[in-house]
């Protein structure tokens, strides 16, 4: 790979490799939470929190932790942050909580935070690897949001609780449901192919 | 040799750190967390129940131990005292237990309101105990250590129609708040003076 600036590093996690879309990664919730914008939000914020921290360290303790048991060290580094959001989230923001529920424990199995442990920031400095993880976790937010915007407009009539639509609007439910979801992801990855080609 | 120990410690040791993060954070957040989930579960149960308290229920909860189990008990401040408890307790349901907070006032032993906090009932049918008003306003004024039961099992209680066994499960809870408050009566005195 060439070297890249930081802020291509940065920048390719917005677009060219924008992990649901293009690196096709983190589906399991981006398909699940993705009812509402505020829940596509919140787990973009969290996602992102931890890809942060996470690739910071790794990327630091990159030449201490022996390659034979690297995935065990990563794994335990990116479960003690998914705690910290966890924890934090029940604190702080409880009823988005709720909503998350095992979603968020979950982040430790979400294919982008190893992903990028292993692909990125094991082999890469440390301001490399936070531009990474920040442009993964804006990336990552942005896709869930625009994802969870069409499916709670279409499905619901409303963005971020607020009604959309007039009274006489009836909501899409299907959009809403788990099929919806394949299919919105779907079409979405779609539309980025069909820009991405031009 | 060498190769091995190193391996099984760097493993170690991160565990380590990361167990002790984990431990100082959660030290951290457990009281919030308690009041928040505590606020989002019973938090408007209790503002029903409480109507008129002059504080914050939720802050001025305290907990009593009774064995290994400790109680949670809120208080309410009416009149500028503090002379109302509210209890929580569980009764067998139709589609598992039911937990309702009783709030009582310590002077004259009056129930001042129930409310079904958690349940698993029909939708339509048994969840009715926890929307319909009617229901639970028949506790209030009553004394605590009345017998509460269904008409059908020979009580005074008006069962919701069509869920008899969740109206049982709800009396059930009753009792057994009833039973707590007996005793521990004494402590909650003792816990409210000391607060006073």
């Amino acid at each position: 790979m060439a070297k890249k600036s930081v802020f291509q590093e940065f920048s390719k996690g917005l677009w060219a490799e924008v992990p649901p879309f293009r690196l096709v990664l983190g589906l399991c919730p981006t398909l699940a939470i993705t009812k509402s914008v505020d829940n596509g939000l919140g787990m973009g914020i969290a996602v992102t929190f931890v890809l942060v921290c996470s690739n910071v360290l790794i990327s630091l303790l990159k030449n201490l932790i022996p390659k034979e048991v690297r995935i065990a060290c990563y794994i335990v580094i990116i479960a003690t942050f998914v705690t910290v959001v966890e924890l934090s989230m029940q604190a702080f923001v409880y009823p988005l909580f709720l909503q998350l529920g095992i979603f968020i424990p979950l982040i430790v199995v979400n294919c982008i935070l190893l992903g990028r442990a292993e692909a990125f920031a094991a082999k890469n400095g440390v301001i490399a690897s936070l531009a990474d993880g920040l442009g993964m976790g804006i990336g990552y937010t942005l896709a869930l949001s625009a994802l969870s915007a069409i499916r709670e407009i279409l499905g619901n009539g409303t963005f971020y609780k607020m009604a959309v639509f007039g009274p006489g609007f009836e909501p899409f439910r299907f959009m809403v449901e788990a099929p919806g979801a394949f299919m919105c992801l779907g079409l979405m990855l779609c539309v980025m192919n069909v820009i991405g080609k031009k | 040799m060498g190769k091995m120990f190193k391996l099984f410690a760097a493993v170690t040791i991160i565990s380590l750190i990361s167990g002790g993060l984990l431990a100082a954070v959660k030290n951290g957040t457990q009281e919030r967390i308690e009041y928040q989930q505590l606020k989002f579960v019973k938090g408007p149960v209790l503002k029903d129940i409480f109507k008129g308290a002059a504080n914050d229920p939720l802050t001025d909860r305290f907990k009593i131990a009774e064995g290994k189990n400790e109680v949670n008990c809120f208080v309410g401040v009416f009149d500028g005292k503090k002379n109302t408890v509210a209890l929580e307790g569980f009764g067998k349901g139709f589609g598992g237990d039911i937990g309702v907070l009783v709030a009582i006032n310590i002077e004259n032993d009056q129930i001042m309101g129930i409310g079904v906090t958690t349940h698993s009932e029909t939708p339509g049918l048994g969840a009715r105990a926890k929307q319909d008003p009617a229901f639970t306003a028949q506790f209030k004024g009553k004394t605590i250590n009345d017998p509460f039961k269904v008409k059908a099992d020979g009580g005074a209680v008006d069962a919701l129609s069509g869920a008899t066994v969740t109206s049982r499960g709800v009396c059930g809870a009753i009792l057994s708040v009833s039973e707590a408050y007996q005793r521990l009566k004494p402590a909650i005195i003792q816990k409210l003076k000391e607060k006073a």
